[in-house]
């Protein structure tokens, strides 16, 4: 296959996310400004100006109408996708790193970092479908005690009944979206022993694969909490994505974005590494990035797939035909 | 036929018995589409020639299908209309912010049928080759060995000048380390470990240290392991050194396990240094 590269970034990209559809595709990085592209050909139709501090992460609801990012300048903004105007500013004390819309799109989850004495805490928002009728005020704040340590995902449950978080305590938990009570934490003798990263969920999200930095992703279930199956591989992992189509899962990452420039390229493994989901095998790996692969995404249609890198390029590729008769 | 058309004209007898058939297409008449109608059926009639150097009408009805539209939703092809905003407005066209990569990039298959061991030359006649590698005399052109960084090592250590007949620093005034000074006992200033050195070859790259001294160990007591590990990446590259205490013991390794298939590689065991005889 032959990439698209997108060099809409001037820094490391961040998270990258298609609409439902599967026609746009959203990044954010570590310059202000999250762009839109066009999935197809890679063709740029939108810039988002407003953030004044890194952009984390963004997620766009159903009907591919509000975008909304999380951001380091201690905002988190509702956007009109097709326009690029700012609808609405959540301000926060602290800088907000993952933001995601619950199903409907009614409700958003906000994680906040921790911050000069704050502590980490997710915050849930209600979504008026008017922005007229917008408040900023939360539904729920859940305190995490996990002290300093950042809270690096935090996803809707089925059904929108529990928020599912994750950070650089390693440990997954699931709360009540209701309430706000802790209901499960993964085990710890099974769960990661570092950062987890990046937390994705499969597309009927009866379970969710989270990448973290001991070199490992792991599947689990995601009412039971149980854990599924382990992927290793040889470099912290940044960035995972399931394809929805085949029986695949993607790990991205590289070594430490600081060691970048004292060890040899060879030793940086940048590759978007595809394993088997079932058999935990290793199927290949795609080349490319000059950098750690930050953020992965896969099309909904399962056909291609975007990876986003510290060099600041995103990598969209259409696969081949024969990687859908690929056996292992 | 006979509307004579300007290519007619040019039309020459040599070129008729030259190219037989398919360059004469332009004396066809041109394809024809009706339709696409409602239903999107349509009938396209060309003219070609047969074998026998006849033409013939060939009347195709075809229904097409737009599969492309299909497949995306109402939503998403009103999208793709909507006009460009923020910094993308201007000079999108032709600015170099989306590139095809020129490189093409294939999913790298780790193992399994996708990737391909390279396959041996089946012309070679087996057994009997000519082809003999100066690293690991194995029968292929040393520049192809997969062990040929040794060989770059060996020919390194012999380029080293030797400075015997100098003397350095006696005529300018520059340090020289003792080894080096005239008249400096050069030969037991390190011990070269190389005594019963056995080399290894072709070994796999999870093959660690500990794992060569289980396979040597039984053939009598070993005083040094090492595998050559790459500096940056800290991968195995491939080859390492055994030394044994006794000769003899050596010898039967080599025997033994020179050829040994492990960890789905053909080891290569030798002597490390040419003995002097």
């Amino acid at each position: 296959m032959r990439p698209i590269l997108m060099k809409g970034h001037e820094r490391p990209l961040t998270f990258l996310k298609y609409n439902r559809d599967g026609d746009l595709l959203f990044s954010c990085a570590k310059d202000h400004t999250p762009n839109v592209w066009f999935a197809d050909n890679g063709e740029r139709l939108g810039t988002y100006r407003g953030h004044n501090g890194a952009v984390w992460c963004c997620d766009v609801s159903r009907d591919s109408s509000r975008l909304i990012t999380g951001s380091a300048d201690q905002s988190a903004k509702l956007w009109d996708v097709q326009s690029g105007q700012q609808v609405f500013t959540f301000n926060f004390d602290s800088p907000t790193r993952s933001v995601e819309f619950s199903v409907g799109d009614r409700l958003a989850v906000i994680t906040t970092d921790p911050f000069m004495e704050l502590t980490p805490a997710i915050h849930v928002k209600r979504i008026a479908s008017d922005p007229a009728d917008q408040s900023a005020e939360s539904v729920l704040v859940l305190k995490v005690p996990q002290g300093r340590l950042k809270i690096n995902r935090a996803v809707w449950g089925p059904l929108n009944n529990t928020i599912i978080s994750a950070g650089e305590d390693a440990i997954i938990r699931i709360w009540d979206s209701e309430t706000g009570k802790l209901l499960k934490e993964n085990q710890k003798e099974e769960g990661h022993t570092k950062t987890i990263t990046s937390l994705v969920k499969s597309p009927d999200g009866s379970h969710f694969l989270t990448g973290s930095l001991d070199k490992s992703a792991k599947l689990w279930d995601t009412r039971t909490l149980t854990l599924i199956k382990t992927y290793r591989t040889e470099s912290p992992v940044n960035a995972v994505a399931m394809s929805p189509l085949l029986n695949h899962v993607v790990l991205g990452g590289g070594q430490d974005a600081i060691n970048v420039t004292t060890t040899d390229h060879r030793a940086g493994k940048f590759e978007a590494k595809f394993y088997d989901k079932i058999l935990q095998e290793e199927i290949g790996g795609v080349k490319g990035h000059f950098g750690p692969i930050n953020a992965l995404a896969f099309n909904p249609d399962g056909k291609s797939f975007s990876s986003g890198g510290e060099d600041g390029y995103i990598r969209l590729h259409h696969f081949d035909h024969d990687y859908f008769n690929i056996k292992i | 036929m006979k509307a004579g058309t300007v290519n007619e004209a040019k039309l020459r007898w040599a070129e008729l018995d030259d190219d037989d058939g398919e360059d004469l297409d332009f004396l066809l008449p041109p394809k024809e589409v009706i339709g696409p109608d409602e239903n999107g059926i349509k009938k396209v009639i060309e003219y070609k020639f047969n074998e026998q150097g006849n033409k013939v009408k060939i009347t195709r009805t075809v229904q097409t299908r737009k599969l492309a539209k299909a497949r995306l939703s109402k939503k998403a092809v009103e999208r793709r209309s909507w006009a460009k905003f923020g910094e993308a407005v201007n000079g999108n066209v032709g600015d170099s912010r989306t590139v095809v990569s020129t490189e093409e990039i294939k999913l790298e298959r780790r193992n399994g049928p996708g990737s391909k061991p390279v396959a041996p030359n089946p012309l070679a006649p087996k057994g009997v080759t000519t082809i003999k590698c100066r690293v690991c005399e194995g029968d292929h052109w040393s520049s192809s060995c997969p062990h040929k960084d040794l060989l770059l090592r060996h020919m390194e250590a012999s380029e080293v000048p030797i400075s015997d007949t100098q003397t350095p620093g006696t005529s300018k005034k520059t340090y020289v380390p003792p080894g080096l000074r005239p008249g400096a006992d050069k030969t037991d200033m390190r011990p070269r470990r190389d005594e019963n050195s056995v080399r290894v070859t072709n070994l796999s790259e999870d093959t660690r240290e500990p794992d060569l001294l289980e396979l040597f160990r039984p053939f009598g007591d070993v005083s040094r392991v090492y595998v050559a590990l790459d500096k940056e990446t800290q991968v195995s590259r491939g080859f390492g050194f055994v030394n044994f205490v006794r000769r003899e013991d050596a010898q039967r390794a080599i025997n033994k396990l020179n050829g040994y298939g492990y960890d789905n590689l053909i080891l290569s065991v030798e002597w490390a240094t040419p003995r002097p005889n």
